[in-house]
């Protein structure tokens, strides 16, 4: 109740009017793609980021001297093609570097199993491992390809808001159909027996060699805040599927420049159409006038209106921090309160003098630890990994999904020296005891000797270190608890359920608020693909 | 199976030991063999009824007011510290959950008792609100002393400042040096207190009131009893005149304050209330139903009987199960608890029905089963409340 802006109180400071129809909050790279779409339309855009450079969790950042890293997201290929076409983004500065192997999971025992683009190669290596499963891989490729083709179409147009199915719904379902047909229903009842289920379950199914299995597995739990005997962590992998451009489980590619390149291409995109971008902006409200949002007072004082308000920030920041909540209806405040969050991911950066020699890559290390070199040997390594997240305390033997980006763009780091970043997981939000001043020492412990485990010179290669705690990730990141994708893509948080139900189009209770950012269908990953769904319902609103 | 403080008097004298579960405490049904002897010390005397198991929330902090003001459909900014104030409140669709009075105690700090426990319900609304929600159910014991003398009685044990005490009105008080909470309210529509006190002093305050009501022939009365009496106050009944919306699965099962004629109680002009934009739509187009009284008339009643060559029979107690409400052969609506009013000496119930039914005077027919044959009774619409004295209300002496 304490924030509601009258008129009065905000003589001195500055009041902007009429200058813009929309205000985008957060400049993420779902909120650059939707302030680009909605420039492109014509419309006058202002985008707001509270930081000092735009990017949200896609950024670049100087750690140290002459070291750049993707802070936290990584993965270039979950870009949405369209994305790119619609905006130029190859024009603004966009370079996307292919990188093969997609994963290299080395074994305690000296052994490694690689994981490439091409379909065949990577049987022949699985085949090390079993001879059935080597036989299995490609036909289990097929299949994800084609129940991910079903969630690819899902994945543009906005869910039904279910049970509210307006015409409009009907006519984008209809999408649906074509593929639908091509497949056949029987695959639909195999999609639908298969996306709740445990991944571990679904391999299982599939292949013998618990290698083999703890590598595909690593991919569907690299998103989601669970471990791959939870319920829906299939779903996960059909997901990065269905929004990964190289058509397999996990994300592959980099950025030139880093994940914040890509991000300063949608910001240039975006202010060639004649989108304003101002970051150093941090928003305290959205400014309400009977029941319509019409903008935004930032923390200075200052007051921006427009037609249209959007949120590329999480649901909790726009609803329980921006707007009073006391003026929502209480199943709203309800569904908002219940997102689960509860983020279990670390990142640790190191600057290396050298490259560090995994036992397991041999003379082809350069070309085998390009793409992503995975510690998750097999899948009850990652099940235990997981399991202590459960009472609140962090796994000694983690998952860590760790990239070498200076091998395939040398301008990230001085040269010879090498950039690494660590994906750790699982260190949860939530501890049950200790605290993250103390946590920030024992993950880069934790993080250094998981690694050395496997490349034993390691520790005599790191210069520096940055850990980024899952607080940090909520305080300088702006991601509640932790999550990265701002509410785990669980079964009950996704589609017509994501990011509450009811709200599943984009809109909000509120008039002329709308969202855009990963809370919103169809979930996380560098995709771009909800901001520009978003465009298009606020271009039908602004009508 | 829980006991209230007053157990130890009450167990005694009830002796029909005839009990029934109430949110899993112990209430007394009858405590002698005829609960209309306890009906008429309410209405011609004075008689105690054991209100300790009610939910109490005790609800205090600076956003405490704010809190409930979007809770209830009462504007709470007009209950005056030292009022009391009856209020129903509503889910997101203008739904009845539940409804309660509202004690404003002192500044920033209320008292609300409800029919369900609703701990999850103040808690859920509470986001971003500095307020302190504590149950106060246990901590807490009440006695409910009402009845034409219930005044006299308590002058007597408090002293004169009592007769201030107006209708609704709270204040803090001793009886015979207990330090207890009175409000002048009650479930009975008749003049009466309800008393809160401490559970260590509750025997205590049950044996001094005893002992001074013995000379205004005061009894304990159970819930047969009271039935009687809320039904003739015209007051509705949680679970029986009206469903809790968060207890039910059909929309058709629910109601809004506005059917239950309790738009009084709803201040759509207020700033903002969950269930606010519902209602306003609902009281724009119109309510689907309204909340009425029935007086059966006993002679169309008394032919059915004749009908199986039976004299006319009118139970003593209340009843609670709804039965349909017909015009011309088309159900109309239904009646949802009556009893028969020895006072009023009137068969009476509270009904729901198509609005275009429920002008006073209108003469509907009420379904009536003897031996299982249904057969329908003459009744007429009337106002609520069926009885409604000047002394509830009034100062002074009666």
């Amino acid at each position: 109740m304490e924030n509601k802006t009258s008129e009065r109180e905000l003589s001195g400071a500055k009041e902007l009017r009429n200058k813009y129809d929309v205000i985008v909050i957060g400049a993420g790279h779902n909120g650059l793609v939707t302030a680009g779409y909605l420039a492109k339309a014509g419309h006058r855009v202002l985008v707001l980021e509270k930081r000092e450079m735009v990017g949200g969790a896609a950024v670049t950042e100087e750690f140290f001297p002459g070291y750049k890293y993707s802070s936290l997201a990584s993965g270039a290929s979950a870009l949405s093609p369209a994305v790119i076409t619609d905006l130029n983004l190859h024009q603004h500065g966009l370079e996307i570097l292919p990188t093969d192997p997609l994963i290299f999971s080395p074994q305690p025992d000296g052994s490694h199993l690689t994981i490439w683009h091409d379909v065949t190669r990577t049987a022949d290596e699985i085949a090390k491992y079993s001879q059935a499963d080597a036989a299995a891989y490609p036909q289990f490729i097929k299949v994800l390809r084609s129940y991910s083709q079903i969630m690819a179409v899902l994945n543009n147009i906005p869910p039904p808001d279910l049970p509210d199915v307006r015409w409009g719904d009907m006519i984008s379902l209809l999408k649906f159909v074509k593929p639908v047909r091509n497949l056949g229903w029987e695959y639909v009842a195999q999609v639908i027996r298969v996306l709740p289920m445990p991944i571990s379950d679904l391999l299982n199914e599939w292949f013998e060699s618990n290698v083999v299995k703890g590598t595909i597995a690593a991919s569907s739990v690299s998103n989601i805040s669970w471990g791959p005997q939870e319920t829906g962590t299939a779903f996960a992998l059909f997901y990065n599927c269905s929004v990964s451009s190289n058509n397999l489980f996990k994300f592959s590619g980099r950025v030139k420049g880093g994940m914040g390149a890509l991000t300063k291409s949608l910001a240039n995109a975006a202010k060639s159409f004649g989108a304003e971008i101002m970051t150093n902006s941090e928003v305290a409200e959205i400014v309400m006038e009977s029941g319509h949002a019409i903008g935004i007072k930032l923390t200075n004082g200052d007051l921006i209106t427009a037609a249209a308000v959007v949120s590329a920030v999480d649901m909790r920041t726009t609803f329980l921090k921006f707007i009073d909540p006391y003026f929502l209806d209480q199943k709203i405040v309800k569904h908002i309160q219940n997102i689960k969050y509860r983020g279990t991911m670390a990142r640790v950066h190191y600057a290396l003098d050298e490259l560090p020699s995994f036992t397991a890559a041999g003379a082809d290390v350069q070309q085998l630890i390009s793409g992503t070199v995975q510690i998750a040997p097999t899948m009850s390594y990652l099940q235990k990994a997981y399991d202590p997240v459960k009472y609140g305390r962090y796994s000694k033997r983690p998952y860590l999904d760790i990239q070498i980006p200076t091998l395939t763009d040398s301008t990230l780091a001085p040269e010879g020296k090498h950039c690494m970043s660590v994906t750790v997981k699982y260190i949860p939000f939530h501890l049950h005891e200790g605290d993250w001043d103390e946590m920030r020492g024992v993950i880069r412990q934790l993080v250094t000797d998981t690694i050395s485990e496997y490349a034993p010179d390691f520790e005599s290669c790191v210069q520096d270190c940055k850990v980024i705690t899952p607080l940090d990730i909520e305080d300088v990141y702006n991601l509640p608890e932790g999550n990265p994708v701002h509410g785990d893509m669980t079964l009950d948080q996704i589609l017509w359920m994501r990011p509450i139900p009811g709200y599943a189009q984009y809109r909000t209770p509120v008039h002329n608020l709308y969202l855009c950012s990963a809370a919103t269908h169809p979930g996380g990953g560098v995709t771009g693909i909800n901001g520009k769904n978003s465009s298009r319902e606020i271009l039908k609103g602004l009508k | 199976m829980k006991q209230t403080p007053f157990h130890p008097r009450t167990s005694e004298l009830c002796e029909l030991y005839n009990w029934s579960l109430w949110s899993n405490w112990l209430l007394v049904d009858m405590y002698a063999p005829d609960h209309t002897h306890e009906y008429f010390a309410v209405r011609t005397a004075c008689a105690v009824f054991d209100i300790s198991m009610i939910p109490k929330y005790h609800i205090h902090g600076p956003d405490a007011l704010g809190l409930l003001n979007r809770i209830v459909t009462q504007d709470v900014s007009r209950c005056a510290v030292g009022r009391v104030l009856y209020t129903p409140w509503c889910d997101d669709e203008g739904k009845i959950i539940d409804d309660g009075l509202l004690a404003h105690l002192d500044e920033g700090s209320f008292r609300l008792t409800t029919g369900d426990p609703m701990l999850y319900w103040l808690e859920d609304n509470a986001v971003r609100l500095d307020v302190s929600i504590d149950d106060v159910t246990e901590s807490l014991a009440g006695l409910a002393l009402q009845g034409p003398f219930s005044r006299d009685l308590l002058k007597q044990l408090s002293g004169e400042e009592i007769e201030k005490l107006a209708y609704f009105d709270i204040t803090k008080t001793k009886i015979a040096g207990i330090p207890v909470e009175v409000s002048r309210t009650g479930y009975t529509g008749d003049l009466g207190y309800e008393i809160w006190v401490q559970p260590q002093h509750a025997v205590q305050l049950w044996d001094m009131l005893f002992e001074a009501g013995e000379a205004y022939r005061l009894i304990p009365f159970g819930d047969f009893a009271l039935e009687m009496t809320r039904i003739e106050a015209g007051l509705l009944l949680t679970d029986v005149d009206f469903n809790s919306s968060m207890k039910v699965v059909h929309e058709f099962q629910k109601s809004s304050p506005l059917e239950l004629g309790l738009g009084w109680a709803v201040k759509l002009d207020k700033e903002f209330f969950v269930g606010q934009e519902a209602l306003k739509q609902e009281k724009a187009r119109g309510p689907a139903w309204a909340t009425v009284g029935l007086e059966v008339d006993l002679n169309s009643l008394e032919a059915i009987f004749a009908e199986f060559d039976m004299p006319l029979y009118l139970p003593p107690e209340a009843w609670s199960e709804a039965v349909p409400i017909y015009s011309h052969g088309e159900q109309i609506g239904k009646a949802t608890s009556g009893t028969w009013s020895p006072i009023l000496k009137k068969s009476i119930a509270i009904a729901r029905l198509k609005p275009q039914y429920a002008k006073p005077g209108t003469v509907v027919d009420m379904e009536v089963t003897i031996d299982a044959q249904r057969k329908q009774a003459k009744a007429t619409v009337v106002k609520l409340p069926f009885y409604d004295p000047p002394r509830k209300k009034s100062m002074g002496s009666h």
